[in-house]
């Protein structure tokens, strides 16, 4: 049984997930429209876990996502209008429009950044624990990626490269069963623990549905990392409810298996829990939602007025700092 | 006189003495100072700051980003520049991109040095230049040193440097030895090795020596030859080789590596365009598109050597009277 905590902590945890959902669905419906470019990769279903690692996290902390990276990004604070306009590619995105959906960096708010090549936040991550050690604060660096990862080479060798050199980092595998269109079993031997527990890794696994257990489970691994106990990993096990990418209708799926996981809907199971079982009143609940579409009703609208980066900063930019 | 090799150890020794952020690593560069011999005493001297690694050159590259963007200012080694497609996403994706898509939030300050280079009989993946590989890549440095000071300046210079830089050693210089100062050079700007007004020959690296050595063998034609040392390939410093070109008429571009898609195509290209009306002449010697051969006598005759460059200018002069 988990320990929910004090109702308000939940209820804040649900007001950033659902910030997560709507923003994410606002992103979805601007890119029908063709105002977002591109493409996007949405994480709708995967919100517990982006707020419950974030809610575990320091200000000396660090955090690497994927191109499936919005959720990471706002969990961590970036100002959520700056995150949509650089979507619509717009010179008040957080990186001016220069990075897009799949690349949003802010060191500001601790994201050092969303990495648009699979396994690149792993690498990203690995090297932040270096300095995070280096300069001995107890700062602790978190990659997050999918299980599709496991097969890749920054895997294979930042885990052992963070192992023998015991650098304060979390490898947070979101395992949400596709790596794009694929099932995890047709390209993947063995089980995801089985590979960062043959270096000695501490892992485990937890309900990626539910925000409680991921925060629980994710302040006991970036506890132990912080006390100098070297690499932590964690699989959560979680769905997408969207297909991988803008074009990808989810015909892979098996009968059944969204509706299935959709009654364990991350907001559904916060709801029920902050309701059944903390006592909260529902209005309270639904009055959050309320607040949170106004938020995105506003933030729509100042995205669209958002004015584009001027060209002109292709003739007067460099390559290099100084 | 001070051996090639030397000027590296002390230029690494000096920077991580002059900053406690500055950290080196690679495959054993530490306790066995590594295999050419370029980094003993580090690690007695320097601590935990310098240290092995596993062998996994996508890691450490990947690591060496990461601890570059929260705060320190990592070298690594790559054993040979063959090497450095094992590291090509860390450096292409991730280092290369990071100041500009950020929005210049931060630079990537690391530098990579390499060995690199054929005529040690190592064969086809123990001998290469990797510049043209880098070469298309926006927000990266490329240097190639050819003198033990330029190797001590230019190593310090990139220390010093807020960018990616790629600092190529090539294995034929290692032992070579010459008179150091402590006058620093800036990244970015080439040299001129001997002063002759009849034609100009522009090169890196080993390069450099055989073509001061066919200039010596031309001068005892009457041919006087004006020799550039380019020193940086990225970015490259097309303004000095132009107003040499602007005295001589001439220019000839001796690279060692592929004729196709290489740095001496670049500056004849941006020659050509920007000051076509001082050509009378201008090409390039390179090796041949093949693999480098492992042979001693296919070897020696696939690479530019004095003989053949002075041999290609006194018949391309006498072609050009005539």
């Amino acid at each position: 049984m988990v320990d929910s905590g004090p109702a308000d902590a939940l209820l804040d945890m649900y007001r950033r997930m659902r910030l997560i959902r709507d923003f994410e669905e606002l992103v979805q419906a601007l890119f029908l429209k063709g105002e977002v470019p591109g493409t996007t990769h949405l994480c709708i279903g995967q919100e517990a876990d982006a707020i419950g690692v974030a809610s575990a996290l320091g200000d000396e902390d660090r955090l690497a996502g994927t191109y499936r990276g919005h959720g990471v990004a706002l969990a961590l604070g970036v100002d959520p209008q700056a995150l949509l306009d650089e979507m619509l590619g717009r010179a008040t995105g957080v990186c001016g429009g220069r990075a897009g959906s799949m690349n949003v960096i802010d060191l500001s708010n601790r994201l050092i950044g969303c990495f648009g090549i699979v396994g690149g936040s792993i690498a990203a991550a690995t090297g932040a624990a270096l300095s995070l050690k280096r300069q001995g604060r107890g700062g602790v660096a978190v990659a997050f990626f999918g299980e599709g990862t496991i097969n890749q080479g920054y895997f294979a060798e930042c885990l052992n490269f963070a192992q023998v050199l015991s650098l304060p980092v979390l490898y947070l595998c979101e395992n949400n069963r596709y790596g794009e269109f694929t099932p995890y079993e047709d390209v993947t031997a063995g089980e995801v623990l089985d590979r960062p527990r043959t270096l000695g890794i501490p892992a485990e696994q937890v309900d990626g549905m539910d925000v409680v257990a991921v925060r629980d489970v994710a302040e006991g691994a970036v506890g132990r990392a912080r006390d100098g106990e070297g690499p932590q990993f964690v699989e959560t096990l979680t769905y997408r409810f969207v297909g991988h990418s803008r074009a990808d209708p989810g015909a892979y799926r098996k009968q059944g298996e969204l509706e299935e996981w959709k009654l364990r809907d991350p907001l559904t199971v916060a709801r029920a829990r902050l309701v059944d079982e903390l006592g909260v009143d529902a209005g309270e609940v639904d009055a959050v939602d309320r607040e949170i579409g106004a938020q995105i009703d506003e933030m729509r609208s100042a995205g669209l007025e958002a004015p584009l980066p001027d060209p002109a900063l292709l003739a007067e930019a460099s390559e290099f700092k100084g | 006189m001070v051996e090639f090799r030397e000027a590296i150890v002390t230029a690494l020794d000096e920077e991580l003495a002059a900053n406690e952020n500055v950290v080196f690593f690679g495959e054993d560069v530490a306790e066995p100072g590594g295999v050419f011999k370029a980094t003993p005493g580090l690690r007695k001297k320097h601590g935990d700051r310098v240290f092995d690694t596993p062998i996994s050159e996508l890691a450490l590259t990947g690591a060496a980003f990461g601890s570059a963007v929260t705060g320190l200012r990592p070298v690594i080694e790559i054993m040979f520049g063959d090497f450095m497609p094992l590291a090509m996403d860390s450096l292409v994706n991730q280092s290369a991109k990071y100041w500009f898509i950020s929005n210049e939030q931060q630079s990537v300050p690391l530098v990579v040095r390499s060995a690199i280079g054929a005529g040690s009989r190592l064969g086809a993946v123990h001998s290469q230049t990797p510049v043209p590989w880098f070469l298309g890549v926006p927000g990266l440095k490329i240097v190639c040193p050819s003198t033990p000071n330029d190797a001590r300046a230019l190593l310090k210079a990139a220390i010093r440097d807020d960018n990616p830089v790629l600092f190529f050693e090539h294995k034929r210089l290692y032992s070579l030895k010459g008179e150091v100062d402590d006058d620093p050079v800036e990244l970015g700007t080439a040299r001129v090795m001997r002063e002759g007004a009849d034609l100009t020959i522009v090169s890196a690296m080993v390069g450099v020596h055989v073509a001061l050595e066919a200039a010596e063998a031309l001068a005892r034609d009457g041919i006087e030859a004006e020799v550039i040392d380019l020193r940086t390939l990225r970015p490259l410093d097309h303004a000095a080789v132009a107003a040499s070109l602007a005295r001589t008429g001439h220019l000839l571009v001796v690279e060692e590596g592929p004729r196709t898609g290489g740095w001496s195509a670049t500056v004849a290209a941006e020659i050509a365009e920007g000051s076509l009306h001082d050509i009378d002449d201008l090409w390039r010697l390179t090796t041949p598109d093949l693999p480098i051969p492992f042979s001693p006598a296919l070897e020696d005759a696939f690479l530019p050597g004095a003989e053949r460059l002075a041999a290609a200018v006194r018949s391309r002069l006498v072609s050009r009277s005539g």
